[in-house]
């Protein structure tokens, strides 16, 4: 049976751990409040955009902007992969990270090159080793990600979809189901979808200034700069809901591993206790 | 009675005004505008500068913007308020800063402060200046 003295030490420093893990869920459940609002708050910006760009689409049918032309021919494609900066977070990144790596899987069986666009650290860090072209990085955006920040990485993918570079760009994300669920989902952004929205089929005749093609140009790389921020904002909340619950767990298996060393201790002691009785009673008796 | 229309200025980030109003006056491209009721239908780009509101038995409100697009239909409006500046030569600086990032991804270097950035910067700065001074003369 190990000593006394090793046990409290032992018990001493994963109380302090326990404290730091405790420390980390507290900070994270309020951080995730706070990014569960910034999420919603992005919500109707991309609700407005896709609206105008539904009014357009059907107002407008002659220009087709290259972001909502398919390529039938895919060479090459590129994946968004947005994740975490830092670790401590569960499986939230790695999970994402597979769900990417299946879904290339496709398109390496049949020799097609791959391109990232890396968000985060994390991703930085793993997919460096992938050994595939990077087109655009950016990472330490913080808690409160502003777009400004991302605009350049999004757009020098944008800018090779335009000039035919790419065929195809996908998103990986994390989705916030809720606080105990969140799922990695690959989405393709672009080409856009075409919305058919049946509500909307009113058919105005508007004025574009300065003019339709313009207009159409700003509209679209904003909504796709907004479904990728969107996806970032929605990774913070995932992080930290991750971190919340990760940490959690982290202090009760604390918890539990302090209590199995407590009665440890208790049992220690007490054979020491009852072992010095023994010998002084057996001394008494010698006497 | 005067007529009344519905307006929404919605940024990326957050939603920033959504209700009725009687007129709204914005900086579009090709000057600025003055939108009310029953306007005919228009989609306009919209340069930095000040979004008048205008709401009957109230004061003016003034939404600073920094660009975006101006949606017009006869009873609604929207306003899609970028975030940041933007402009072509600004944006691009931005993507070849990314690209730049992801070819040294480990080594810790920052971006060149730029001219476009700076002259971006100062046309906001100006822009929101102009606003202050307007909203000290208001109170006054």
């Amino acid at each position: 049976m190990a000593n006394e003295k090793e046990i409290r030490t032992q018990i001493a420093s994963i109380k302090n751990t326990q404290k730091i893990t405790k420390a980390m869920e507290m900070v994270a459940a309020s951080k995730m409040r706070r990014a569960q609002d910034r999420m919603s708050a992005t919500r109707p910006y991309s609700q407005k955009m896709l609206n105008v760009i539904g009014h357009l689409a059907n107002a407008n049918t002659e220009y087709s902007h290259p972001f909502l032309v398919e390529h039938p021919d895919v060479k090459r494609v590129a994946y968004i992969i947005v994740s975490t900066d830092r670790g401590l977070c569960g499986g939230l990144n790695i999970n994402a990270f597979k769900a990417a790596l299946k879904h290339m899987q496709q398109w390496q069986e049949k020799n097609i090159e791959i391109d990232f666009c890396l968000i985060g650290a994390k991703s930085t860090q793993f997919f460096k080793k992938f050994g595939s072209n990077i087109l655009s990085q950016v990472s330490h955006l913080g808690d409160e990600v502003h777009l400004s920040e991302l605009i350049g990485t999004i757009k020098a993918v944008l800018d090779a979809y335009t000039e035919g570079n790419l065929d195809r760009v996908f998103l990986v994300e994390n989705e916030f189901v809720n606080t105990m669920t969140q799922k990695p989902k690959v989405s393709t952004l672009l080409p856009l979808e075409p919305e058919d929205s049946d509500e909307l089929k009113h058919h105005w005749d508007y004025i574009y200034e300065p003019d339709a093609r313009e207009v159409l140009d700003g509209l679209l790389t904003r909504y796709t700069e907004s479904i990728v921020y969107q996806s970032v904002v929605e990774n913070v909340a995932c992080e930290m809901a991750a971190r919340m619950i990760a940490m959690k767990s982290a202090s009760d298996n604390a918890g539990e591993l302090i209590s199995e060393l407590q009665l440890a201790y208790n049992k220690a002691r007490q054979a020491a206790i009852t072992q010095e009785i023994s010998e002084i009673v057996g001394g008494a008796a010698a006497v | 009675m005067s007529m009344t229309m519905h307006l929404d200025v919605v940024s990326a980030e957050k939603e920033l005004f959504s209700g009725t109003i009687n007129a709204v006056f914005a900086p579009a491209q090709m000057g600025d505008v003055g939108i009310y009721p029953r306007h005919t239908p228009l989609v306009t780009g919209l340069r930095p500068g000040e979004l008048k509101i205008e709401i009957d038995g109230q004061e003016d409100q003034y939404l600073y913007v920094s660009g975006g697009i101006l949606e017009v239909q006869p009873h609604v409006v929207t306003v899609l308020s970028d975030t940041a500046i933007r402009a072509e030569d600004l944006d691009e600086a931005k993507a070849l800063e990314a690209k730049q990032r992801a070819e040294d991804a480990l080594k810790d270097q920052k971006g060149d402060f730029d001219a476009a950035k700076a002259q971006a910067e100062l046309v906001r700065a100006a822009e929101q200046l102009r606003m202050i001074e307007r909203m000290r003369k208001i109170r006054k």
